[in-house]
């Protein structure tokens, strides 16, 4: 049953072959199995789990099952979730079960879809490698060796090794796109204010945002349909229609107009993941679709300022935690400033902290205007960038990121080159454009991802071009040899 | 040396509004510690704001009633520090870019003396929990109720040249945000407070001395001493050669002074920056209009109108209108006495105000409706009771007796202006009396008085005054 997408497992439970209890055991059994060597869950929710499969399974008996009814998915370990602990891969939050649920938990909830756990992540989503963690590094799948990307490591980990059919991610700078390139799974992270921020713990408020990691383009629209849409509690979320994601992933591609842009096939670029993207890009041509080069020059200004923003306003978001109200509390504080100072310094990770002390000098009296305005400026150049471009092409394509897995402990010295990794990925967050990664082809062994950018709520498009490729090339059903 | 005092007040008014301005936990004051507050007023980890638009709406009425500025993009900003009554360690309020602009605001003194106060801003902001001291032995308790309710913060000029004129400034801003209805101005509850920002400089001299905040008023009388006091500080500091420090200080009502709390060196860095979980807040004519047509008379037009519309001194005026349930109790009392414009001003001033002041009673509280002093009021209007029997009127009304009507029919208190009546007693009197008789008519006046007295006491005091008066001259002229 591991082998199947989530589409085949929605038509499988719909034609009663077998049942949400029998499906969601097999993954808690696979989950026993291959969890150790990969550490890709913080928590399992076994009973939870298990009592959510029957009531879905009660759900199809009666008929009224949506389609992702009695299907399991996990849980990145961002989102709050009721009686499950949420961690968010920090110390801080290692006693933490949330009094309530997130929008798109609820949304879950509310279609029947069981939910296996919460999968491991950077501490607070800071990281590309899934390294910060608290609870430790995920391994990717196809070489345990290596780094599964971040911060949403651990729901890339469990779709390649199979111990679970799909997963929720977030993506503030690459989140969901890098680590689902270099664990070979779907990413997709949707327009900023399309998919609620309400339950998920805040990074950095005006980047984040949630999004689905599953095998193919197919799944991926089939969770979107149940994530995107307005909620009145996220004053940031947008209050436009949701279309049918599935319902166009067929059209034909044909006269589609690609833009490569200069600056993501330089410098930096590793030669062979090049190479692997450039046969993606032909296999589209193929299809029909015309290619043409583009520039994006301010591209170069996207890392810095995403390293402005992104701290700033981290630094503010994770002030809550001071040991007063939930979360991790020092031993014995002797006074105000004692628990504050040992609650925050022995609760977050190096990560966590070195972005916070960055975030606050940025927002300083003095240096505010050097930084965080300067920063908002270039956002804006950064944004229109794309804003031409897309007068010109109708999605852009690149590499999702400029290696493959490196590593575990190899760049964990050295933020600068780490911070780099997501070097394509975080202008798409610092215009809030749809961005997506999927399997194309291998380096060395490993996965490598094709990036494509779409604008603004253009989700179906790039849903549209994902399938289609994944129509004629079949590197997403490809399985790591350890978890086959 | 002649020192000139510099005053500049920043008011925090709590809006009346019914949730809270960034969750929908309700606002009521006096709850149980922490059953008022949501998770979002928790900081919970995930939650985000929603912004109340009754708020929005309330500071937009206050813009129109002051004439300051309505800003039509304004921004949400996130001020920062740690606190443990702050919940997400930081507060939610607007600071470059305020809900309400410039503005100035007129205020009279007792002497008449009318001055102009600039307002600089106004904007919106949420209110912080409590720390509660001294419940648990040893720990600190954070009450999290208030956290979240919405404030509008009025700024002013340093315009105010002494502590009196402070007050009238915040008595007038307390009258208008009571007015429009957007606060409840109840100031022991805190709903309505103020720092004070307080420098002194030598008459003539352009620039501003240092200042210093006095922090947390919430009443006049302590605004007012307060001032005075660190006032007097400031003075004696620099004439023993001290300077004064910028620095926030604590009013002590119990000893009368200041003390200081924190320096500028030791303030916090708030590292503003626009709250990326809220959209700017955009205004348009539509909401404006809507707000304009629902804002009550302003207290300044109601003043103008009662001198006119009622024939009132400047001073009747002013009083009556210095709130918007007095004026309304006035108005319903004319309305009741079907005019009286003038009497009901005294009685509403004089007696009824008197009494619920000697009662400790606020106006809402008053034994006596406006309607049954406007009862009463029209019967000394139309003869059927004296002012003296009116007063015992007013008691028998304040005691619950009923109204007026009942209460002079039930004890006889109808004034009789019968001439027959009247002539009868009178002549017994001056029979009885031929000495005084003879007194008055050798031009001693003043026995006029004596026989009016003994009248009115043989006839218990219901006789009309007036009459007896015109018959005992016609007779005594005989």
């Amino acid at each position: 049953m591991h082998n199947k997408t989530l589409s085949e497992l929605s038509a499988g439970l719909h034609a009663g072959e077998f049942s949400s209890t029998e499906l969601t055991t097999a993954y808690l059994d696979r989950i026993k199995a291959h969890n150790p060597a990969l550490n890709a869950y913080i928590t399992v929710a076994e009973d939870s789990a298990l009592a959510q499969a029957a009531a879905a399974d009660e759900l199809l008996k009666a008929g009224n099952a949506s389609p992702l009814t009695g299907v399991p998915i996990a849980q990145k370990d961002i989102f709050c979730t009721e009686g499950v602990k949420t961690t968010c891969g920090s110390k801080m939050l290692d006693n933490f079960i949330s009094p309530y649920n997130a929008t798109t938990v609820e949304q879950f909830n509310a279609e029947g879809v069981v939910c296996l756990g919460k999968t491991n992540m950077d501490e607070f989503a800071m990281g590309s490698s899934n390294e910060t963690s608290f609870y430790g590094p995920v391994r990717n799948p196809w070489d345990t060796d290596k780094v599964p990307g971040g911060s949403s490591g651990g729901s890339a980990a469990v779709v390649a090794a199979r111990i679970a059919p799909a997963s929720t991610g977030t993506d503030t700078g690459g989140s969901i796109r890098q680590p689902a390139a270099l664990c070979g799974i779907t990413g997709l992270k949707p327009t900023y204010g399309r998919v609620s921020r309400y339950g998920m713990i805040a990074f950095a408020s005006s980047l984040d945002q949630g999004g689905p990691m599953t095998q193919t383009a197919e799944d991926a629209a089939m969770m979107l349909n149940v994530m995107a849409g307005f909620d009145p509690r996220d004053s940031t979320s947008v209050d436009r229609p949701v279309p049918d994601y599935t319902a166009n992933l067929n059209d034909s591609i044909e006269g589609l107009k690609i833009g490569l842009p200069e600056e993501y096939f330089g410098e930096g670029l590793d030669a062979e993941m090049g190479k692997a993207v450039e046969t993606a890009i032909a296999e589209y041509e193929k299809l029909g679709a015309s290619v043409q080069s583009i520039s994006l020059p301010n591209t170069h200004l996207a890392v810095p300022t995403y390293y402005v923003v992104a701290p700033a306003e981290c630094s503010s978001n994770l002030s809550r935690f001071d040991g007063v109200r939930f979360g991790y509390r020092c031993e014995d504080p002797v006074d105000l400033e004692d628990l504050y100072t040992r609650s925050r310094g022995e609760g977050f990770g190096e990560e966590v902290k070195r972005r916070i002390m960055i975030g606050t000098y940025a927002l300083s009296e003095g240096y505010y205007d050097a930084y965080y305005l300067q920063a908002q400026r270039l956002r804006r150049l950064i944004s229109d960038d794309f804003h031409r471009a897309f007068e010109k092409v109708d999605v852009i394509m690149g590499p999702t990121s400029p290696k493959a897995a490196f590593g575990i402990g190899e760049l964990s010295d050295d933020p600068i080159t780490m911070y780099l990794s997501d070097i394509y990925t975080i202008a798409a967050n610092l215009a809030g454009l749809p961005g997506m990664s999927v399997p194309a082809g291998q380096v060395g062994g490993l996965p490598a991802g094709l990036q494509i950018i779409a604008n603004h709520f253009e989700e179906s498009r790039l849903l549209n071009v994902a399938h289609r490729y994944q129509q004629v090339t079949d590197w997403h059903s490809q399985i790591p040899a350890a978890f086959k | 040396m002649e020192w000139e005092v510099v005053i500049g007040l920043e008011i925090h008014s709590q809006l009346a509004t019914k949730s809270k301005i960034f969750s929908a936990a309700a606002t009521a004051y006096g709850a149980q510690p922490n059953s008022q507050a949501c998770a979002v007023d928790l900081g919970l980890p995930g939650v985000l704001p929603v912004l109340n638009h009754e708020a929005v709406n309330m500071a937009i009425k206050f813009g129109l009633a002051t004439g300051c500025e309505i800003t039509r993009h304004s921004v949400f900003a996130r001020k920062n520090y740690f606190y443990p009554d702050l919940p997400k360690g930081y507060q939610i309020s607007q600071f470059e870019l305020p809900v309400v602009g410039k503005g100035e605001l007129e205020i009279r003194l007792e002497d008449g003396t009318v001055r102009t106060i600039g307002i600089t801003r106004a904007h919106l902001e949420e209110d912080a929990g409590k720390s509660i001291h001294g419940v648990v032995q040893g720990m600190t308790g954070v009450d999290l109720n208030r956290a979240g309710t919405p404030l509008l913060e009025i700024v002013s000029e340093p315009d105010m040249r002494s502590a009196k004129e402070a007050v009238a400034y915040m008595k007038k801003i307390h009258s208008i945000v009571t007015y429009i209805d957007i606060c409840d101005g109840n100031m022991q509850e805190g709903s309505f407070r103020c720092d004070a920002n307080v420098s002194v400089r030598p008459k003539g001299q352009e620039e501003y001395g240092t200042r210093a905040e006095v922090k947390n008023l919430n009443s006049f009388r302590y605004i007012e001493k307060a001032i005075n006091i660190e006032v007097q500080r400031q003075i004696e500091l620099i004439e023993d050669g001290g300077k004064v420090k910028q620095e926030t200080r604590l009013y002590d009502a119990d000893n009368n002074s200041t003390r200081a709390m924190r320096s500028k060196e030791e303030a916090n860095d708030y590292r503003y920056f626009p709250d990326p979980d809220l959209l700017p807040l955009i205004i348009d004519d539509e909401m404006i209009e809507a707000m304009r047509a629902v804002l009550p008379e302003l207290p300044e037009a109601k003043l103008q109108r009662f001198i006119s519309e009622y024939a009132l001194s400047d001073y009747d005026a002013d009083v009556l209108t210095a709130s918007r349930p007095l004026a309304d109790y006035y108005e319903s009392a004319v309305k009741a006495a079907g005019g009286e414009a003038k009497l009901c001003a005294n009685w509403v001033m004089g007696d009824l105000l008197g009494a619920l002041n000697k009662a400790s009673l606020s106006l809402v509280e008053s034994p006596v409706s406006a309607e049954q002093l406007g009862g009463m009021v029209k019967r000394i209007g139309d003869d059927t009771i004296s002012g003296k029997i009116a007063k015992q009127v007013f008691e028998a009304i304040w005691n619950g007796e009923g109204d007026a009507d009942s209460i002079i029919e039930k004890q006889g208190l109808k004034q009789v202006s019968d001439s027959g009546a009247i002539e009868g007693i009178i002549d017994e009197i001056l029979a009885n009396n031929p000495s005084q008789v003879e007194q008055y008519k050798a031009g001693k006046d003043k026995m006029l008085g004596f026989f009016v007295g003994q009248v009115m006491k043989a006839m218990q005091g219901k006789a009309n005054p007036g009459k007896v008066n015109q018959i005992l001259k016609e007779k005594l002229s005989r």
